[in-house]
């Protein structure tokens, strides 16, 4: 294992620091229990956005906290879900009075921390709202599984939500359009190579030279099966098949088209999957009406990518527009 | 013999101490079918225990248990956290404000513990999970108490029950938590949670036994 890192367990700690430093006009960073906050939070009579999980998601969640998107993120350890008491502190720290929603991926050590996070903040008198995102296609539904896991689709639903509750809308409304773009929005992830756990210092699985996981989770959990490496239009093909024939998302649909980075991939390849995408939803008469390309929730150094597909409509589109101003994601300000 | 808060916090030492000597072959058994941090996230939630063990001085076995409970919740996170943190909230208040606990109590401590991680985890026989090591020893538990035996022949049918139901899991599929993903694949391995409440049962079942 070869990292840049002190010890392998104070990295989560000094990599908040090192956050807190580097963006102090947009974040504060609160220790023990750990979380991040915006700068200026908590905002009066404003909607608090609250998301989080495992570290080693970067930019997920942490550098998505500002305006116009989340209130506070909570970091676990790497790839571990945060404590309650962790998420009940950052939902007390960002509620301006409005109420708290906290968007949480279908992984079952994130579900049942926020839950339980959100009995005690519903006890303290903050009014508290959960959606959960459960996008993967890759996975069976949940007769088999635990049910779906929450990946790329989350970035979108922070997003969107986050500028509902820019422009003011309530609790109850921003949890339904939050819902509603967790319901319109499927992905599907594969890995050329495995990420490293610090503190485990193995690789979490392993592949042959020529072979790739195809469906692969964002904590290297296995996907539908592994096979030989193939040409990234065959891959894309792969993938997108599986998430337009799911929703399913039809001819004349308009889309958002997110390809993302596991964090080991360089940028050229994922424009390069990005135009694959577009050459197969063009074929399927799909429109891509928005666009995200880039390392917005990665798997610590994984090489791979996932791609998401978000079925928009007028308003979803016009909050996807709205101002943004976080570290990782940043427009129209 | 009962059940004394002294010989509780023994058992729980106990059984920090058998979780970090694990430590390592916890996270090995969850790399198999998981994602290789269930004996590091156990063991930082015991270290917690024990630390907080030397500071605070629970009256009664219910307050030791509950003081188990609440570090667990608020260290370990994942899904152990809050599995293993109800388990002994619930278990907590089975054994109420008693000074001491009996072989039918232990009994019935170990069954509310299991109906925690239940309600919690929401997991039924078979699924490949902790609730397959808990539920045979609940039930030995419950026949050895029946049966006229002490806590510690209760812990030690509860230990025993437990450390074959964990292995009996190795055949299953998992339908549960994060090995469910892996389908067909997670056949043949044994699941971490149902080894790490083996663990737990057979020092706490040594520790009554040792007091």
């Amino acid at each position: 294992m070869k990292k840049i890192i002190n010890d392998p367990s104070t990295v989560v700690t000094e990599a908040l620091q090192g956050m807190a430093a580097a963006h102090p006009e947009l974040i504060s960073v609160s220790y023990a229990p750990d979380f991040i906050t915006r700068a200026d939070a908590p905002v009066a009579d404003k909607v608090a956005l609250v998301s989080g999980g495992g570290s080693g998601h970067e930019p997920l969640h942490g550098g998505f906290v500002g305006a116009g998107m989340l209130d506070a993120a909570v970091p676990g350890p790497v790839f571990t879900s945060p404590t309650p008491d962790q998420v009940t502190a950052a939902a007390r720290a960002v509620d301006g009075g409005a109420g708290v929603l906290l968007i949480v991926k279908n992984y079952t050590g994130d579900v049942l921390n926020f839950e339980t996070a959100a009995e005690l903040a519903d006890a303290e008198g903050i009014a508290v709202q959960t959606v959960l995102v459960a996008d993967d296609v890759a996975v069976k539904d949940s007769t088999w599984t635990a049910g779906r896991r929450g990946v790329g689709g989350t970035v979108l639903v922070e997003k969107i939500a986050g500028a509902a509750a820019a422009r003011g809308d309530d609790l109850a409304a921003v949890a339904a359009i939050a819902q509603r773009v967790s319901d319109g929005v499927r992905s599907m992830g594969l890995a050329l190579a495995p990420c490293t756990v610090p503190h485990s210092g193995e690789p979490s699985f392993s592949l042959g030279d020529d072979e790739i996981e195809m469906g692969v989770g964002i904590h290297g959990e296995p996907g539908r099966e592994k096979m030989k490496l193939a040409p990234a239009d065959d891959l894309v093909s792969i993938m997108l098949t599986a998430i337009v024939d799911d929703l399913p998302f039809t001819a004349g649909s308009s889309t958002l088209l997110f390809v993302n980075g596991l964090g080991g991939t360089p940028q050229i390849e994922l424009y390069l999957a990005y135009n694959s995408a577009r050459k197969f939803l063009a074929g399927r008469g799909i429109e891509v009406d928005r666009s995200l390309v880039g390392n917005y929730i990665t798997s610590l150094e994984m090489q791979g990518m996932s791609i998401t597909l978000l079925q928009l409509d007028d308003e979803m589109t016009e909050l996807w527009d709205a101002p943004v101003q976080t570290a990782a994601l940043r427009w129209g300000v | 013999m009962s059940c004394t808060t002294e010989s509780t916090i023994a058992a729980v030492r106990a059984a920090a101490a058998v979780i970090a000597e694990r430590r390592a072959e916890l996270t090995a058994l969850d790399r198999e079918i998981g994602d290789g941090d269930h004996g590091e996230n156990l063991a930082r939630g015991f270290a917690a225990v024990s630390a907080k063990l030397d500071s605070e001085h629970p009256g009664t076995p219910g307050e030791v248990l509950k003081l188990v409970a609440t570090s667990l919740i608020s260290t370990v996170g994942g899904a152990s956290g809050p599995l293993f943190g109800t388990g002994f909230l619930r278990a907590a208040t089975a054994a109420g404000d008693a000074a001491e606990l009996d072989s039918a109590t232990i009994a019935s401590v170990l069954a509310a513990a299991r109906g925690g991680v239940v309600a919690r985890g929401k997991a039924e026989a078979q699924d490949k999970t902790m609730v397959d090591a808990l539920s045979p020893a609940v039930e030995a538990a419950a026949a050895a108490a029946a049966d006229g035996q002490d806590v510690s022949a209760v812990l030690a049918a509860a230990a025993a029950a437990a450390e074959q139901g964990a292995l009996d899991t190795k055949p299953l599929q998992a339908r549960k938590g994060r090995a469910s993903y892996l389908g067909e694949r997670s056949i043949g391995h044994v699941d971490p949670g149902a080894q790490s409440v083996a663990y737990l049962l057979r020092a706490l079942a040594a520790a009554a036994n040792g007091s």
